[in-house]
């Protein structure tokens, strides 16, 4: 994994509300290309909402925000198609099989049906994957939303605790997709700070929106941490 | 058209699969023309009332494709999907209207015939000018239905918003293809006045710019 100068995310005060809500409140950081950022808060605490402005499915209410080198909101066309999106949300339709629905987003990427294949191969779901997305168990439906979410092979993966439902077998196969090792500039949302630590060069505690705890190196104030939960 | 063509293969596949939305419609559409059968006791409908009948009864089945349309997209994440796509986003309205203009044509095929056999309205030598009024209309209604689905399908109450928007959006096309028909349907049998088919026309070409115009912003933030 190769980590850059050039900043792949730049936030300087990124504010988002909901209604009267502050979900976002004067968010900055920095992210270098190549660097794995670890979103860590209790529930609420903005570390979704953050996901989706990254992912210009959120416009920013006020404040900068710059991904891949483009600013946001005025950019998003631009950026599209170079960000994946892995979140609570599968984003596969139910009554489609996985190949359909992978087919149906590589049609949407420009992508060839070979890499439908291939990563379908890579996550062990070769064998299943013409069956209705309804009827495979939520393990398998999060193994077929990772290959969505690298099938156009992103730049910057945005990740919302992708290691839920997954055994360690399965975490393991995904792992070269969505891990350090996929070389990716790489927002990870976790609730294990152990975890977080040992995959971040950056990590983040949200809180209100505000950001409360800023950790690099491997190290984390336990201090801080209790009073990021607490 | 690729991501047009990707979209509406997508509707179409789900609703093969689910049969979720035509079946419905084509559904209520005979069980309404039941309700006149009976409710009216009459042994033929012919003129006004048949066409009244027959467009009043097309357009409530429509309502159920519109309440639907976008369903999968937001309760599947298939916005998110296709947000995050490099792709024109005005292609979503392509293939929805698509889509909702195939299943009009489907529920049109079941209804039309169900319409004649359980009301008589005489079709036989009104039929092929019926086809184009009903190709103008299906046209206004994919249209306009579309907007209304995409302007609905976040709120609550869709259900209820979805009828209260569309039902007065497409007065004037009920009434172009009412009007139209009516002649049609007469007991010595007319022509189609001209002029319905024009409003119909204008209709569907002013409806289909302005939602050119404005569906962007709908699937916006």
């Amino acid at each position: 994994m190769t980590v850059s100068a050039t900043p792949a995310i730049e936030l300087a005060g990124l504010t988002r509300t909901y209604g009267e809500r502050l979900a976002l409140d004067g968010v900055s950081l920095a992210l270098p290309a190549g660097a794995t950022l670890a979103l860590l808060g209790p529930n609420g605490a903005g570390k979704s909402t953050l996901l989706r402005v990254l992912a210009t499915l959120l416009r920013p209410h006020a404040g900068r925000v710059r991904v891949l080198g483009r600013d946001l909101p005025r950019d998003g066309w631009a950026v599209r198609g170079r960000i994946g999106l892995l979140g609570h949300d599968p984003l596969l339709y139910r009554d489609l099989t996985a190949r359909e629905n992978l087919r149906f987003h590589a049609q949407l990427h420009r992508v060839g049906g070979d890499r439908v294949d291939a990563l379908l191969d890579a996550v062990g779901m070769a064998a299943r994957a013409d069956e209705p997305v309804r009827t495979l168990s939520r393990g398998m439906v999060q193994r077929v939303a990772v290959c969505r979410a690298v099938l156009h092979d992103p730049e910057l993966l945005l990740l919302d605790e992708p290691g839920s439902h997954l055994d360690p077998a399965a975490a393991a196969l995904v792992e070269p997709l969505i891990g350090r090792a996929s070389g990716r500039t790489r927002v990870v949302v976790r609730h294990d700070p152990a975890g977080a630590l040992a995959e971040a060069d950056l990590v983040l505690g949200l809180r209100g929106g505000r950001v409360v705890l800023t950790a690099a190196g491997g190290r984390l104030d336990p201090a801080a941490l209790a009073a990021l939960y607490g | 058209m690729s991501t047009v063509g990707a979209l509406l293969a997508k509707d179409l596949r789900a609703e093969l699969r689910a049969k979720q939305s035509l079946p419905a419609m084509a559904l209520f559409a005979i069980a309404t023309f039941v309700v006149f059968h009976f409710g009216l006791d009459r042994a033929r409908l012919d003129g006004d009332l048949a066409a009244g009948v027959l467009w009043v009864t097309l357009l409530l089945a429509a309502l159920l494709g519109i309440n639907r349309l976008f369903v999968a997209e937001l309760e599947e994440g298939g916005f998110d999907g296709f947000l995050l796509a490099p792709v024109d986003r005005t292609a979503m309205l392509v293939a929805k209207a698509t889509a909702l203009f195939l299943y009009l044509a489907g529920l049109e095929l079941v209804a039309v015939p169900a319409f004649a056999l359980l009301l008589d309205p005489g079709l036989g030598r009104a039929l092929p000018e019926l086809l184009w009024l009903l190709l103008l209309a299906d046209v206004g209604i994919a249209v306009v239905g579309t907007l209304v689905a995409a302007l609905t399908v976040q709120g609550r109450a869709r259900e209820l918003l979805v009828p209260l928007l569309a039902l007065p959006l497409l007065l004037p096309l009920l009434i172009a293809a009412a009007r139209g028909t009516a002649p049609l349907l007469e007991a010595g049998g007319g022509s189609l006045p001209l002029r319905w088919p024009a409003v119909l026309g204008l209709y569907d070409m002013v409806f289909g710019l302005l939602s050119y115009a404005v569906f962007d912003f709908l699937l916006e933030d």
